[in-house]
């Protein structure tokens, strides 16, 4: 087999066994957006109304952009991590090239993301199914055409945290820059309100953040309303991961130990 | 043609510098030892060697590949083995063994023999399916040198690779290392603290102090630098300048009522000694080791055990820290 395809299967292989062994991961990363469903969801809704919609199968798209927007970056500290155990110079001195690595890597993390996700939409389905949330209803097509753009979402995601603990040498400075990232992207994507009547100086900040366009996907998707449709939403989350993948392999190559 | 050939070899960081201008060849199927104190730059020369740091300048081949020119090929030639740990604790030892081999584009078939025949040199094949955090410092280790081992390098750089293991595996590793070097012909390159691991090990051996080789030759020539018997006496008032009129005596130290005296043919001129010195406590006649050269060229006495305490200490120390 080729060298570098099997560099990344280690890569991958690893990052697979880290995510079975730590299943209070998995843990976090379920019961946290389905407490966002419920009890915000559930408290906000009976105060506020969404033409057509009720409010928690509003934001059930938008909490699965949160879900995965925060692991997906949040993955990125685990290659500070690496730096800090030294495993990262058993990997880096082996002849698998930095790309590979960084390849490794995404398809790690984005696997953990679409593992999560797909467990919420099975949470989802079945909330919509027993009435828990009405007019949620998810089918086997909106299942399949979710997770592959979450896929697309991910990718990116997990791309930009790695560029960031790339470049952090602690976990302080990963979590600081994280952090300044992750609450604009979250709070201006529209994965809580709709994005059609946001007041002006908000809505710019909303139109250039690519999660709007994930969420607006996911949202199409799964409820068959969408602003900019799949076409604009799907072109954007595309290129973005794209250009990513580009940046990171290019973080990679610099990084230092 | 060399296996390894080193020109200048510099690494300097900010307001030192680590490795100052080395120059060296090593040959195919030697071992070869690089002895020195700490932060005397051993390390920083093999990530140099193994491409993971950038040399400030100078360069090196490492099987005839240039180290930064072509760093993918040098990494394709070589195995290393780190001072600090760099297995995954979340991973069973076998799991680590398994990546190594993927890492390493070893065939599976292949792999798993290889695995085997690894985990049964560093004796874990028992405790293999067990997670590495459950390893004792020693146990970890072990399965790293294994794995360093595991896809024959041409050539291996061990950083201090017995440090915090007990007398009988380390002799246990020094004859496999050796046995390594010679059936198969790779090229060992091993820094170490340990003077007998120098002496017993190495083909030769380049003790290198601030940066810079201060000497480079096999261990029994190093040792013939210093003329003669070491012979050692304890002594309350030792008549130190009738001794030094001996012409046999080629070097006289006095320490703590310790009297240190580097003797050509101590056993003939021992009884004379005796006498001339004076009320004599007790003696000790024998041969240089490589710390006597050690002193001799740093004028320092190198620590058996590194600052910061052995290997196995600096693995509980970071697990509780974490
Ligand atoms: N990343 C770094 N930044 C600044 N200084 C460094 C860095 N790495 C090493 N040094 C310095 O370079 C010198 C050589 O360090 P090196 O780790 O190579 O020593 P060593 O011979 O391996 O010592 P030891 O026996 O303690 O392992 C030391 O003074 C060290 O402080
Ligand atoms: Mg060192």
């Amino acid at each position: 087999m080729n060298s570098e395809i099997r560099g990344i299967l280690a890569i991958w292989y690893r990052e697979l066994k880290v995510f079975q062994r730590e299943k209070s991961r998995l843990v976090g990363a379920i019961v946290t957006p389905v407490l966002w469903l419920l009890i915000f969801g559930g408290g906000l809704g009976s105060a506020i109304s969404i033409t057509g919609l009720n409010y928690q199968a509003f934001i059930f798209p938008g909490i699965l952009a949160q879900s995965v927007l925060f692991s997906s970056i949040f993955f990125g500290i685990y290659i500070v991590w690496d730096k800090k155990i030294d495993f990262l110079k058993e990997v880096l001195v082996s002849p698998v090239s930095r790309t590979s690595i960084f390849l490794g890597k995404v398809i790690g993390g984005a696997t953990d993301s679409m593992i999560q996700c797909a467990i919420l939409l099975v949470i989802g389905w079945i909330f919509g199914a027993f009435n828990i949330i009405p007019g949620l209803h998810l089918t086997i097509f909106s299942f399949i055409f979710s997770l592959v753009a979450i896929a697309f979402m991910t990718t990116s995601l997990v791309s930009i945290g790695l560029i960031i603990g790339s470049q952090m040498e602690s976990f302080e400075g990963f979590q600081l820059v994280s952090s300044f990232l992750l609450f604009p992207l979250f709070f201006l994507s529209g994965a809580l309100f709709p994005i059609n009547r946001l007041p002006a100086w908000i809505a710019p900040f909303t139109f250039i953040n690519p999660i709007t366009y994930g969420v607006d996907a996911l949202r199409h998707i799964i409820l068959g309303v969408s602003q900019y449709g799949l076409l604009a939403d799907f072109s954007v989350i595309i290129g973005l991961a794209v250009a990513t993948i580009i940046a990171g392999t290019f973080a990679f190559e610099k990084m230092k130990l | 043609m060399p296996i390894i050939e080193i020109k200048n070899l510099t690494k300097k960081y900010r307001d030192i510098t680590a490795v100052d201008q080395l120059n060296l060849q090593i040959e195919e199927g030697e071992i070869f030892g690089l002895l020195g104190p700490n932060g005397a730059g051993k390390t920083t020369t093999l990530m140099m060697l193994t491409t993971l740091i950038k040399p400030s300048s100078g360069t090196a081949k490492v099987n005839g590949f240039d180290i930064v020119k072509n760093p993918d090929k040098v990494r394709s030639s070589i195995g290393m083995v780190f001072q600090d740990p760099s297995s995954d604790d979340t991973l069973t030892g076998y799991e680590n063994l398994k990546l190594h081999g993927m890492l390493y584009n070893i065939p599976p078939v292949e792999r798993e023999k290889r695995i085997k025949e690894v985990l049964e040199l560093v004796e874990l094949t028992g405790r293999k399916n067990e997670l590495v955090k459950n390893y004792s410092g020693g146990m970890r280790r072990r399965l790293e040198l294994g794995r360093g081992l595991m896809h024959y390098p041409k050539v291996l750089f061990l950083d201090e690779p017995t440090l915090g293991l007990d007398p009988q595996t380390r002799d246990h590793l020094w004859r496999y290392i050796e046995d390594l070097a010679r059936r198969m012909h790779i090229s060992v390159i091993i820094t170490t603290h340990y003077m007998e691991e120098a002496d017993m090990l190495c083909d030769r051996v380049a003790i290198i102090d601030s940066g810079k080789i201060v000497a480079l030759d096999a261990p029994s020539k190093l040792k013939e630098i210093i003329g003669g018997d070491v012979v050692t006496i304890k002594i309350k008032e030792p008549k130190i300048d009738l001794i030094k009129q001996l012409p046999y005596i080629s070097k006289v130290d006095v320490k703590d009522g310790i009297v240190s005296l580097t003797v050509a043919n101590a056993s003939e001129h021992l009884a004379e000694i005796l006498q001339t010195i004076g009320q004599v406590d007790s003696v000790e006649v024998r041969q240089p080791t490589l710390s006597d050269v050690f002193l001799h060229y740093t004028g320092r006495e190198i620590r058996e055990d590194s600052a910061e305490g052995g290997w196995a200490d600096r693995v509980i120390n970071f697990r509780s820290k974490h």
